[in-house]
């Protein structure tokens, strides 16, 4: 009996200790959590989730004040991908923030606009080009498709152009075969 | 649009394969029935019956087609490579439960064809040896070994209803295997060729039994032909087996018997080329492949000379069906251009 | 025929070879079309600049489009005519997506412009490179890498080996062999040059042991050289351009390297005779040989100038037979599906298969993977299908890129051999096309991250200096800047800006 009590403790002891030590010797040392979190967030920069762009948004749910839920352009991928390294359970996207769209840019109308530089003053990637009266133009391989330009413009010549495939961006589809011979995919 | 390339292909269906494999079975269950009589037909078409069936209602149940998946074949080999693994005089319901684990705990419960992670024949002969000890390990002697004469309508009836049968006749029909004798005659004390004279000894292995043996061996050969399985597996599981075997022989050949004798007794040849080559539970690499025979090898033997058990198979090859996916991963091959 | 010093690479499969179907007639040319619409991107790289404008008169050889930066290559008027339409057409892509093409109305004269010749033996390399990046030549082997980026010397690593691609393992297609057949001397002149070129101690071609004609005729015009031609058993995919190496030389490349990284250089037997007659006839790459087979009344090989319409390659080989269902583009191994028989000739077109059920089956019903490895015997890189196909299968990706995705060539060798008739490769090429598009994306967010992150800066910045100017102006008072003023107002524009902003997403 106690033979049996002191062999237990000591494996007790022993196991503790090497796990006491391997946790101290293979620790990971991974980016501080705001950047983990920040790198799986799309970087569109739009401020739907509440947040004046993605860094914020990433700080606060770091501290816990923000859920994993409230960012539309990441959508439910977004979401698991974030449940995942936060190790909490996954939440589908909250409607509240908005719908998660397809891609898109934005494109000014050069004939409408009239160079007032306030969309430019809006873009948090600087994907505006111009100059006070003078027409303004968008960068589209630069634009995230985040909108903020569109409320500022006095005269509505901003509009969102969605990004269509081309043969360069067309990607191979998962295959799809007969179902009727192959359990769930 | 099915942009599907390539458009051709060469490749025998799962079904060919699988019947490829029960036919390569054949030779061997002939001579069994030639050494043994007719009763391991009878377990054969029992198991048989029972796996269509069960098999046919697990899929009706998980809504997947049941024409497919009942002939593709991979269902009947089990269930054919566990009703020749047990005793041909078991009663019927001994491969009618042994067939019924195989199918759901060996193979349906991790979603069927291509996904069990242990061999299903092996599933079910080791929860059938677990759970009915005695029977599991009473063994038929063969025909001309029987001091009376047995009908072959005897050998039915003593599948179907033992109790159709006198005791005495039953018992004059069975005994213990060789490698199950040689275990318990060592513990008297006995040294081991006074062991092997025993009228149950044959020429390699057990009598009559190196014979089925042989005949499994010719069928692993024409699998092997047909590139059924590859060489990997059989070579490295009896070499490992032969080579232990031969260095516990040498050093006291009074306790260890011969390597050849390993080798021909038992389910060593049925493993080899049958049970081990399962590739759904098996490792896919040729490394890895080479280190599960080797290691089931040695695991055989141990448990023949050191466990519990006279027999070792099931259990190696269950075990060693853990490291599967580890083994896979750690014996990548080298991909053309890489270090 | 004798195979020696042949490394053989692990797997490879045998499939029918049904060449004869194709290689009995000789190379037929068909008539000038009406109009011909040629595609600005047909080569890897980037997409080619334009040079002319609807209504533009061009001359045959006449370059329409230019060579954008090094890795591109030109587009030349196949024929004389006037530029019809510059617009989005549909192209011989597994997408169907349309792309930018240009129009050419046929005048049917064929009106060449002035060939010039170059004296390339007298130019440096530099000038040579220049002169062969506007001839448009790109690997017409099916790679479609512009020609003159694989002539450069490089400094670092000389080319010790050309090796020249005559292998065409694919079934089906026979546009090198004929053209071997016939064109041998045209072959072995380019090939020369480019040893020449590129300073290539030797030079080997590769040649499958099922085209012995096309072996003879290059055997016959090679004589004087000293150009090696080995042959290399019927293999498929022999004619990948590293499993040739290696069946050639048994050098391994591996996939992050090029093989101009070991010194060697491989070119395919039609591009070579491209740039023979470039150089040395001024004619740049207007045409090429196209295999038309399958299900068709009479299958052969024709040389068709770029931008043809399929159909009319149709017309010419007999029409398109009753039980024909589609078209497919390529070989039966690693082709796909034309999207419209509307598409034009381009400079990958190698062969066009009418596809027919009797030809083609349907693929039988899929049955899960049973793990019986036949895949990774097959497979020539030596990766393990099954695993790739149960990563990819499941989408993760990282797993499958772990292991080796990316060393997959397409071959389709895994599913030609899979007991269980599993698309192993459309999965490859699903998770390969998914990480691809990942991996941009998340380039895209890094961007926009930095950006971001340096407007900030910039604001940061700017109000601090605002700031400070407040502080230098409390102090003193001193003389009153305009400047000051200016910024102020900026200033308080850009807090009433923030102020919508923030509004904004308040609403």
């Amino acid at each position: 009996m106690i033979t049996a009590l002191l062999v237990m403790i000591f494996l007790a002891v022993v196991l503790g200790l090497v796990l006491g030590y391997s946790a101290i010797k293979f620790k990971v040392d991974g980016d501080p959590m705001v950047a983990r979190i920040d790198a799986i967030l799309p970087q569109t920069q739009c401020g739907q989730c509440g947040y004046p762009g993605c860094k914020p948004y990433a700080t606060a749910i770091a501290k816990g004040e923000a859920d994993i839920n409230q960012c539309p352009p990441g959508g439910d991928a977004g979401a698991k991908a974030l449940a995942e390294l936060m190790g909490m359970e996954f939440k589908p996207l909250n409607q509240e923030h908005g719908e998660q769209k397809p891609r898109a840019v934005a494109l000014i109308d050069e004939s409408t606009c009239i160079g007032c530089t306030l969309c430019i003053q809006a873009c948090p990637v600087d994907a505006i080009l111009g100059a006070a009266k003078q027409m303004h133009t968008i960068i589209a391989s630069e634009c995230t498709g985040c909108e903020l330009c569109l409320p500022p413009c006095p005269v509505d010549c901003i509009t969102m152009e969605p990004v269509l495939e081309n043969s360069q961006s067309w990607k191979w589809k998962y295959p799809v075969y007969n179902i009727q011979n192959v359990s769930k995919a | 649009m099915d942009n599907r390339s390539p458009y051709i292909a060469d490749a025998p269906s799962v079904s060919v394969i699988m019947f490829k494999v029960l036919l390569a079975l054949i030779p061997g269950i002939a001579l069994y029935v030639y050494v043994f009589g007719l009763g391991v037909i009878v377990n054969i078409i029992l198991a048989s019956i029972t796996v269509v069936l069960a098999e046919s209602t697990i899929l009706a149940i998980r809504k997947l087609p049941i024409k497919p998946f009942i002939l593709d074949g991979s269902g009947l080999v089990a269930a054919w490579l566990l009703a020749v693994s047990i005793p041909s005089i078991a009663p019927w319901w001994i491969i009618v439960i042994g067939t019924l684990l195989c199918i759901t705990f060996g193979k349906h419960i991790y979603g069927g064809l291509g996904y069990n992670l242990f061999n299903p024949a092996m599933v079910g002969y080791a929860i059938l040896l677990i759970s009915f000890p005695s029977i599991m390990t009473h063994w038929q002697i063969p025909i001309n070994l029987m001091e009376n004469h047995i009908e072959w309508l005897d050998q039915i009836k003593i599948v179907m209803n033992s109790h159709l049968l006198s005791k005495e006749t039953i018992d004059a029909m069975s005994s213990a295997t060789p490698l199950d004798y040689i275990k318990t005659q060592l513990t008297l004390n006995q040294p081991l060729n006074i062991i092997q004279q025993n009228k149950i000894f044959g020429f390699l292995g057990g009598k009559g039994l190196d014979l089925v043996n042989l005949g499994y061996l010719v069928g692993g050969l024409y699998m092997l032909k047909e590139k059924i399985i590859s060489w990997h597996l059989p070579v490295a599981f009896l070499a490992s087996l032969f080579f232990i075997a031969l260095i516990f022989y040498s050093i006291a050949p009074d306790t260890y018997a011969s390597p050849l004798f390993h080798i021909m007794s038992g389910g060593s040849i049925l493993c080899a080329f049958f049970i081990i080559t399962d590739p759904v539970s098996g490792p896919t690499t040729p490394k890895g492949k080479i280190y599960f025979g080797i290691a089931i090898g040695l695991l055989v033997f141990i448990i023949r000379i050191f466990g519990g058990y006279p027999e070792g198979v099931a259990f190696a090859v269950l075990l060693m069906n853990i490291f599967v996916p580890l083994i896979d991963s750690l014996t990548q091959p080298r991909i053309f251009g890489h270090k | 025929m004798e195979l020696k010093n042949i490394f053989k690479f692990n797997g490879g499969v045998h499939p029918n070879e049904n060449k004869s179907l194709s290689s009995s007639l000789p190379i037929a040319r068909l008539p000038i079309p009406k109009t011909l619409v040629l595609p600005l991107r047909q080569h890897v790289g980037h997409v080619a600049k334009l040079k002319v404008k609807v209504g533009d008169q061009v001359l045959k050889g006449q370059i329409i489009a230019e060579a954008d930066g090094n890795i591109s290559a030109a587009i030349h008027a196949p024929t004389s005519g006037t530029i019809l339409k510059i617009s989005e057409e549909i192209i011989p892509h597994p997408s169907g997506l349309p792309d930018f093409c240009v129009t050419i109305e046929s005048d049917l004269k064929d009106k060449w412009i002035e060939k010039k010749p170059i004296a390339w033996k007298k130019l440096d390399s530099a000038a040579l490179i220049e002169a062969i990046s506007s001839s448009g030549i790109v690997g017409l082997g099916g790679a479609v890498f512009p020609s003159h980026m694989k002539l450069k010397v490089n400094q670092n690593q000389s080319i010790e080996t050309l090796v020249i691609n005559a292998a065409e393992c694919e079934p089906f297609i026979t546009c090198d062999d004929m053209f071997m057949r016939e064109t041998a001397d045209e072959i072995i002149q380019g090939t020369l040059i480019a040893q020449t070129i590129l300073q290539a101690k030797q030079c080997v071609i590769g040649i499958e042991d099922n085209k012995i004609e096309a072996y003879q005729a290059l055997k016959k015009a090679a004589q004087k050289t000293s150009i090696e031609i080995k042959i290399v058993p019927t293999l498929y995919p022999s004619g990948d351009a590293k499993r040739l190496i290696y069946l050639l030389m048994g050098i391994e490349v591996p996939k992050e390297k090029r093989s101009v990284d070991l010194g060697i250089q491989v070119f395919n037997v039609a591009t070579v005779a491209a740039i023979y007659r470039y150089l040395e006839l001024g004619e740049p790459s207007i045409s090429r040989i196209v295999t038309i087979t399958g299900n068709v009344q009479n299958p052969q090989n024709y040389e068709a100038l770029f931008g043809t319409p399929l159909s009319e390659l149709i017309e010419a080989a007999g029409g398109k037979l009753n039980k024909t269902q589609k078209f497919i583009m390529g070989g039966p191994m690693m082709g796909f599906d034309l999207p419209s028989i509307n598409v034009p000739v381009t400079k990958a077109m190698n062969c066009v298969i009418e596809s027919s059920p009797e030809l083609f089956p349907s693929p039988k019903p899929v049955m899960p993977c049973i793990r019986c490895a036949r895949c990774a015997d097959a497979c020539p890189v030596n990766l393990q299908p099954q695993e790739l196909y149960w990563f990819s299968k499941s989408s993760q990706l990282e797993k499958a890129k772990d292991y080796n995705l990316f060393d997959c060539i397409e071959c389709g060798c895994c599913t030609y051999v899979c007991p269980s008739n599993i698309p192993l490769v459309q999965f490859y090429r699903y998770a390969k096309s998914e990480i691809i598009a990942q991996d941009k994306a998340k380039e895209a967010a890094n961007t926009a991250r930095e950006r971001n992150e340096s407007r900030l800066a910039r604001i940061e910045r700017e109000k601090k200096e605002r700031a400070e100017k407040h502080a230098q102006k409390a102090l003193g008072a001193q003389e009153k800047n305009s400047d000051d003023e200016k910024k102020l107002t900026i200033a308080a524009a850009m807090e009433r800006v923030k102020q919508t902003q923030q509004e904004n997403i308040k609403n």
